[in-house]
């Protein structure tokens, strides 16, 4: 991990320090720019950016995770990303990368927290349980809740990754048992970006740090907090089986001819068409494939309660509160069925009880038929 | 035993029709193609995904219809303010105390079905009754919730300015997930309003013989003669008119 040495480095001297030529850097700022959905023309000023800022120190706190957003990051398409954001440049404190550990990692953490007060990023991995007092998840003995409030307090800016520290995720499920919190609901006074996603991809990360590096500021967000770069589509909008949905054409089972030839799986489950993320574009493991691509329906991992949400193999959801595998229409039918039976009732029981009035309606009519004069 | 004269009295507005069966068909036409694009059909084609665009109509039928739907309720809502007073926003108000009145007396007579001893004419509704407009303030709710969740959905694949005004909705609900699932169960709002909203219509034209029916066509009720006053100025008919 850095020191206090490399701190006055820019980001460029370490990557040149690396080995890297001044071509890979420019390539690297090429690529990033592009991930970060910005014109050809602001590369300059990314590369520029990287040649002249000082690095920020970065604390990435773990808390109720999988640890699947660092195993995300660190396999980013771009060496760079690993070697140098990662690796050697910006870390000051992650406990499953660093070297350091115990009093001494903890030493340096409060170092840099004092250092750089009101200046650092703090990135957050997991969920924080408010439940049992914190008791349910602690590092070096002392709870999540109360290590994230602390980190939190002189940070500049949090990035929440993953659906753990932006939504919950799997922890938050129902009955979420440890009454898993996501940062933005315990956190209110610090600018928070939410990077929702089990994990997110891995270039998306490395785009939102480079941005927040290279700019000094946060990207754009949307109304979640969501970097607009990488949320504002869904999945379905830039689905390549998009077509076959179009057309009407769905897979109806996984085994069947339609599902071998690659039709839309919209009818098998696929959440694609609420899921606001960059799998279709950007994709995973360095732009080889996304779930869909490889046979399987979008789950909508970066959606709020996804979990809650299945089934994962069916298009409708389950309605909550009515039993398992009820969803809307199963309920609707029943419904509609009660009530189209209490309106026969009601039916006969009207011609039942307003007899007199309608005989005597009936037989009114019948004499002013009888009295017509033509 | 003496029957009964009615005077013909123009209850609904020729706008009031309109909107009344362009909202049906609405209803209709977006309650049908939303549960095909809740659970599309298996479709056997062998046509290339180029050549087929059948999921692709049903949902622009889906928006049209739903634009339609949409405009149509501003259009009541206009006609609310400049309409007769069987239009008017005021014939929704639920309880003031005539209405109250009116209230429980649809309660009583229709819902639960005991017998008058001592009938007043005044408690036969003209225009809606109040149990129904309840039904009416509930269904506009309704549609609004419908046109929020849809048109939030709708939003992020529009760039006109009108879908674009929703794209708030998403973020309040926490994402597609949650507007979707309100959407779908609305929709079965939708169907129970429209189930007894037909049998009640039904119930009162066989109960009440006024024309119930039918008056959302020609838009007349028959009213009891007493209770149209005569004026000096009366709606004479010319003997050349061959209307009765
Ligand atoms: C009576 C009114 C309406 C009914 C009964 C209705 C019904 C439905 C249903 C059942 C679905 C499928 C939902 C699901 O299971 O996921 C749906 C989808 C949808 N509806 Fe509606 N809807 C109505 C009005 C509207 C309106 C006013 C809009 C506004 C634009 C709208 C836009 C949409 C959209 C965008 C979808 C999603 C389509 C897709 O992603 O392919 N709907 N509707
Ligand atoms: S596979 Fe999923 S995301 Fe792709 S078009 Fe079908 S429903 Fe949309």
């Amino acid at each position: 991990m850095s020191t206090k040495k490399e701190v006055k480095e820019t980001y460029y001297e370490s990557i040149r320090k690396q080995g890297y030529s001044r071509r890979d850097f420019m390539k690297f700022a090429t690529y990033i720019a592009a991930y970060m959905g910005l014109e050809s023309s602001l590369v300059a000023q990314v590369a520029k950016s990287l040649e002249t800022t000082f690095r920020l120190p970065v604390i990435w706190e773990h808390f109720q995770e999988c640890t699947c957003c660092s195993e995300s990051f660190i396999r980013s398409d771009h060496p760079i990303v690993a070697d140098i954001i990662l690796d050697k440049i910006s870390l000051d404190y992650t406990l499953t990368l660093m070297a350091a550990s115990g009093h001494q990692a903890e030493a340096a953490k409060h170092a840099t927290m004092e250092k750089y007060n009101g200046e650092y990023i703090l990135c957050v991995e997991g969920s924080v349980p408010m439940g049992a007092d914190g008791n349910y998840c602690c590092i070096g003995g002392r709870s999540a809740k109360d290590i994230l409030i602390e980190a939190a307090a002189g940070a500049k800016a949090i990035i929440a990754w993953g659906s753990c520290a932006s939504n919950g995720c799997v922890q938050a499920a129902k009955p979420n048992p440890t009454d898993a919190t996501p940062i933005h609901k315990i956190i209110k006074n610090k600018p928070i970006i939410r990077v929702p996603g089990c994990p997110p991809i891995g270039e998306v990360m490395a785009g939102i740090i480079v941005h927040v590096v290279a700019f000094g500021r946060l990207p754009e967000l949307d109304r979640l907090g969501r970097p607009k770069a990488f949320y504002s589509k869904r999945v379905h909008d830039s689905c390549y089986r998009r077509p076959y949905y179009d057309a009407g054409l769905f897979a109806e089972t996984f085994d069947d001819q339609n599902a071998k030839d690659g039709y839309c799986l919209y009818k098998v489950g696929c959440k694609g068409p609420m899921t606001y993320n960059s799998c279709g574009t950007i994709k995973w493991n360095n732009g080889v494939s996304y779930p869909i691509q490889s046979g399987h329906g979008c789950i909508g991992c970066s959606e709020e309660e996804f979990w809650d949400n299945g089934p994962f193999y069916e298009r409708l959801t389950n309605l909550p509160g009515f039993g398992i595998e009820s969803n809307a229409d199963t309920v609707g039918k029943v419904a509609a069925g009660a009530l189209a039976g209490g309106i026969a009732v009601h039916a006969v029981a009207a011609n039942i009880a307003k007899r007199k009035q309608l005989k005597s309606r009936t037989s009114r009519g019948k004499i002013n038929e009888e009295n017509l004069s033509h | 035993m003496k029957t009964r004269s009615f005077k013909r009295v123009l209850v609904w507005e020729l706008p009031v029709r309109v909107f009344h069966w362009v909202n049906t068909l609405c209803v209709l036409v977006l309650i049908l193609t939303g549960f095909i694009i809740a659970d599309p059909p298996a479709i056997l084609s062998n046509a290339e995904a180029t050549n087929l665009h059948s999921f692709g109509v049903v949902r622009f039928i889906h928006f049209t219809a739903a634009y339609i739907f949409f405009f149509n309720m501003i259009l009541r809502i206009y006609w609310s303010f400049v309409g007769n007073r069987f239009a008017s926003w005021k014939a929704f108000l639920p309880f003031t105390k005539k209405r109250w009145h009116n209230f429980k007396h649809v309660l009583k007579v229709d819902v639960l079905l005991k017998n008058e001893k001592e009938h007043d004419l005044k408690d036969i509704s003209i225009g809606h009754n109040s149990v129904a407009s309840l039904s009416y303030i509930a269904l506009f709710l309704l549609a609004l919730l419908q046109i929020i969740t849809g048109f939030g959905l709708y939003a992020d694949t529009s760039t006109w300015w009108l879908p674009r005004l929703f794209t708030w909705v998403s973020p309040l609900f926490g994402g597609d997930f949650a507007v979707r699932q309100i959407h779908h169960i609305a929709m079965w709002g939708f169907i129970f309003f429209t189930l007894v909203h037909v049998y009640l219509v039904f119930y009162h034209d066989w109960l009440e013989g006024r024309g119930e029916v039918s008056s959302m066509f020609g838009g007349y009720k028959f009213v009891r003669d007493e209770r149209v006053v005569s004026k000096e100025k009366d709606a004479t008919v010319t003997a050349t008119e061959a209307d009765t």
